[in-house]
């Protein structure tokens, strides 16, 4: 599915592309498959529709039709209007100046929640049911911290059981593990005896609010943090427990928390939560998992607010400022490649790389070196999809076998070779390949497959500029979005790939044939 | 069978309270209208809002287009109706009560897995309470020993429902928990053991491992457990739900599709491209926060309030 996404892009660019004139249709048909890649990812279908209106009109102007890459030129509007849309004007002059707007370790343009002083800041936590609002509470309180802040944590959900331990639990875990300057801290409030079952204490956390703001200033509390009971945004009563919160304390900040896999229903929970509460921002969690997160650009457009944080992860120090750029890559399936480097780097050193980075831009690289990578890819987790979505590339790599099955016949067959044989692919003959095969135990087409997997990691290994696939990426996610798309569009054409871009070429002239008969 | 008996009016009841004003309905559209393009892409619309997916919603269209220009239907109304079926067809007749171990073969064994924040706990409050009420007896086993308070949680629901809990030490092994849990159910002949879980992405492989190591655990002390494994699927989500269903079922042999937050404003149509893929019962569906808010997926029913307003 992932791969698919990718391909669908290139495809259309593809059909862009190579072309010296483009007509308006071209530019349709173009788009007609960025809106099923926008669908796909979970895009509102109101706002996919717009979407890609709002792009035709700019590119079947002048600037599309009569420029000499058309192809390139009209990946940069799509994910240059991406970007705009998520992130606004701000965050698109950002990526076009500095690469993907990703500054390591600095927030980008708007990401950081408004704070008063004199203190507390209020901040309210609000959203449906598990999305992650009480976890987000933990990371943000530890993300203030670091920042010298003095935190304290309100436990307003009173019916989900033991959501006030939790909320305690990571108050303490908090304060305790992250490192902060003197005075910064991690406190906790909480009336748990005021807990009840389902529909029986609504409206007891407009109390429990109130009393932690005392609580907060008299203790001299920077950040007040409100963690509300999940509820659906059609259910009167709990909307209106969290309205009468708002009408009591009007927090600074009111922050709506929704799971990054959700589908087209973001659009209404997202509206509602908005309507009823003015919110300020979004925290997108969960985008640790291979959603394209379409979701991201369904909130931000029907409610108007910011993202301001995205969820990576389970731990406290999951949470990241919302990099517009890095999504929009996502959601067209070009890749979110700076999170994939920042996961190899978790499994490679700067010496291995460039041990291997030599290797290869050589070609070099031996079978050995083939497994001890395949390895390291299984470590980084789910490899494969989120190799699904690097930019051309995804596609050939989807029959790696990176699998732990895999992995394992894999070395029985590199096992079954001589030290010649890994040194050399080119010495396997068919017979040497039959012996192989019978001394792993396995079928000669397994072994062909991965002679074929190899070549492949090989030749693009050099065709990398000699910089080896990580050198590669790295080198990839300090580029800027339009280079990026580009890059996307000449990957996906080496001459190696070919073959495959050719089938879905003449898949597209069925598909366009059966669908001229039926009209 | 009869595990859950249907309140079904209560479910219809819930469904229409929470959907009102969530746009136009389908139905409204459609009815009393002759067939037409527009109609058609209308109706492809709505199951793409539905979270059908796009590549399903195209060519159930297309099929009911097929139908029209064959003159089996010209208007609206039979559009709807042909569709329902279609998607009704995706879950034929077929077995959705609860696997249950062979009598005199020790207890039933239920594994519950899913991501973070799916709805597993409270699903299994949901079971536990359904099966009590039938008079079977139930142990709980809180696998869970990662997430902050997630057995304390646990232990809330059996206190409550009046059913015993296993539990382990918080961060330690979860498949030693489910050892004990199984050898405690063993040994106080339980009916039911159900096994709590933590909530894992179906993208983190190490956690999938240990997800099949919870279950090899299980099985070596029973061999036909676990004999049912649900997976707890959030109606709210989108396509990657599919990605889920693949590789929960890859990694636990999973055996059902509990399904979640379906008294939200989200239409669950995910679990139509999840059986594009799988060949996975949907047995349950929660429609609330308390242990009485669960439902016997119900095929005719559940695509009947995927189009209503
Ligand atoms: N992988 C991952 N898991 C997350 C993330 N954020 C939260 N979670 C997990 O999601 C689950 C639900 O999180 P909670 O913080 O309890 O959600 P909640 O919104 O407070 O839930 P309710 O209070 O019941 O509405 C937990 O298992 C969390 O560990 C994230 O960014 N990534
Ligand atoms: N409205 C509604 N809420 C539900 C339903 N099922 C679960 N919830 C709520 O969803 C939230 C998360 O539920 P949990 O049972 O804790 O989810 P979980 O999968 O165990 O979460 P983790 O263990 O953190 O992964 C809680 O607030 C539940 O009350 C449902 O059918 N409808
Ligand atoms: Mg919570
Ligand atoms: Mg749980």
């Amino acid at each position: 599915m992932l791969g698919n996404l990718s391909e669908k892009f290139e495809n259309a660019l593809r059909h862009l592309s190579g072309k010296s004139e483009i007509s308006e249709n071209n530019v349709r048909e173009a788009m007609d498959d960025v809106r099923t890649a926008l669908l796909e990812a979970d895009v509102h279908y109101e706002v996919a529709d717009s979407f890609c209106e709002q792009v035709l009109e700019q590119a079947t102007g002048e600037k599309v039709l009569k420029a000499v890459e058309p192809g390139q030129q009209m990946i940069k509007i799509v994910n240059d209007e991406l970007i705009r849309l998520l992130g606004g004007d701000e965050a698109l002059a950002a990526a076009n100046e500095q690469g993907d707007g990703y500054v390591p370790g600095q927030a980008s343009a708007g990401s950081e929640l408004l704070f008063v002083s004199p203190g507390p800041t209020v901040i309210m936590m609000c959203g449906l049911q598990g999305s992650g609002k009480t976890t987000t509470c933990g990371k943000l309180a530890g993300h203030f911290k670091k920042r010298g802040k003095k935190v304290m944590l309100c436990a307003a959900d009173l019916q989900r059981p033991a959501a006030v331990t939790q909320l305690q639990v990571l108050a303490d875990q908090v304060d305790r593990e992250v490192e902060g300057p003197a005075g910064a801290g991690v406190s906790f409030y909480g009336e748990p005896e005021k807990c009840a079952e389902y529909g029986k204490a609504v409206g007891v956390a407009v109390e429990v609010c109130k009393n932690a703001l005392k609580q907060a200033k008299q203790d001299g509390v920077d950040v007040l943090i409100l963690d509300t009971a999940g509820r659906l945004h059609i259910n009167d009563d709990l909307m209106g427990e969290l309205r009468r919160v708002n009408a009591a304390l009007s927090p600074h900040n009111i922050l709506l928390v929704i799971d990054a896999m959700t589908g087209q229903d973001a659009v209404n929970s997202a509206k509602a939560f908005n309507d009823q509460l003015e919110l300020d921002g979004v925290v997108l969690t969960k985008f640790d998992s291979d959603t394209r997160g379409g979701a991201a650009l369904t909130v931000r457009q029907v409610t108007g607010k910011p993202i301001k944080y995205i969820g990576t992860g389970e731990h406290m120090d999951a949470i990241e400022p919302f990099h517009p750029a890095r999504i929009a890559g996502r959601i067209l399936g070009m890749g979110d490649i700076v999170s994939l480097v920042e996961k190899a780097q978790e499994q490679v050193s700067e010496e291995e790389a460039a041990a291997l980075q030599e290797k290869m831009a050589q070609g070099k690289m031996t079978m050995d070196d083939f497994l001890s990578q395949l390895k390291k890819l299984r470590k980084m987790g789910s490899m494969k999809s989120i190799l699904g979505m690097m930019p051309g590339i995804g596609k050939a790599l989807k029959d790696l076998p990176i699998e732990e099955k895999q992995i394992d016949q894999t070395e029985a067959i590199i096992q079954s070779m001589t030290r010649a044989e890994r040194n050399d692919v080119d010495l396997l003959d068919n017979s040497r390949r039959r012996r192989i095969a019978k001394g792993a135990g396995q079928d000669a087409k397994a072994v062909s497959q991965l002679v074929k997997g190899f070549e492949m990691v090989s030749v693009m290994g050099q065709q990398m500029s000699g910089m080896g696939m990580l050198g590669r990426m790295k080198s990839m996610a300090g580029m800027g979005s339009a280079e990026m798309a580009a890059m996307a569009q000449g990957a996906a054409q080496p001459g190696r790939l070919k073959g495959s871009s050719k089938q879905s070429q003449k898949n597209k002239r069925k598909f366009k044939q059966r669908r001229g008969k039926r009209r | 069978m009869g595990l859950f008996r249907s309140t079904v009016g209560k479910l219809v009841s819930g469904l229409r309270k929470t959907r009102e004003g969530t746009g136009v309905a389908i139905t409204t559209i459609l009815s009393g209208k002759p067939l037409s393009k527009q109609l058609l892409r209308d109706l492809e619309k709505a199951m793409i809002q539905a979270d059908i997916g796009i590549k399903t919603a195209i060519e159930l269209r297309k099929d009911i287009e097929a139908g029209w220009e064959r003159g089996e239907i010209d208007n609206g109304d039979q559009a709807l109706e042909m569709l329902k079926e279609q998607l009704a067809a995706y879950f034929p007749a077929e077995d959705r009560s609860l696997r249950m171990a062979e009598p005199g073969s020790g207890p039933t064994v239920i594994l519950v897995c899913g991501i973070n924040g799916a709805g597993k706990t409270t699903s299994i409050a949901k079971i536990c309470k359904s099966l009590r009420d039938e008079g079977k007896s139930v142990l709980l086993g809180a696998c869970d020993t990662f997430r902050a308070a997630a057995v304390e949680q646990l232990e809330v629901w059996s206190g409550r429902l009046g059913v015993e809990v296993v539990k382990g030490q918080q961060g330690g092994d979860p498949a030693a928990v489910a050892f004990d849990a199984t050898q405690a159910a063993i040994a106080r002949k339980v009916d039911i053991l159900i096994l709590d879980t933590a909530g894992r992405l179906h993208t983190q492989s190490h956690l999938m491992d240990q997800l099949a190591k919870i279950r090899r655990v299980v099985q070596k002390q029973l061999p036909d457990a676990p004999h049912e494994v649900l997976l707890v699927i959030d109606a709210t989500t989108g396509q990657n739900g599919v990605n889920q269903a693949r590789e929960f079922a890859q990694s636990t042999d999973v055996t059902g599709i509990f399904l979640s937050k379906l008294d939200g404003s989200a239409r669950g149509g995910i679990v139509i491209a999840i059986r594009e893929l799988l060949n996975l019962p949907v047995k349950f569906i929660g429609v609330g926060e308390t242990p009485d808010d669960v439902e016997p997926f119900e095929p005719g029913r559940f695509v009947e309030a995927m189009f209503e307003a």
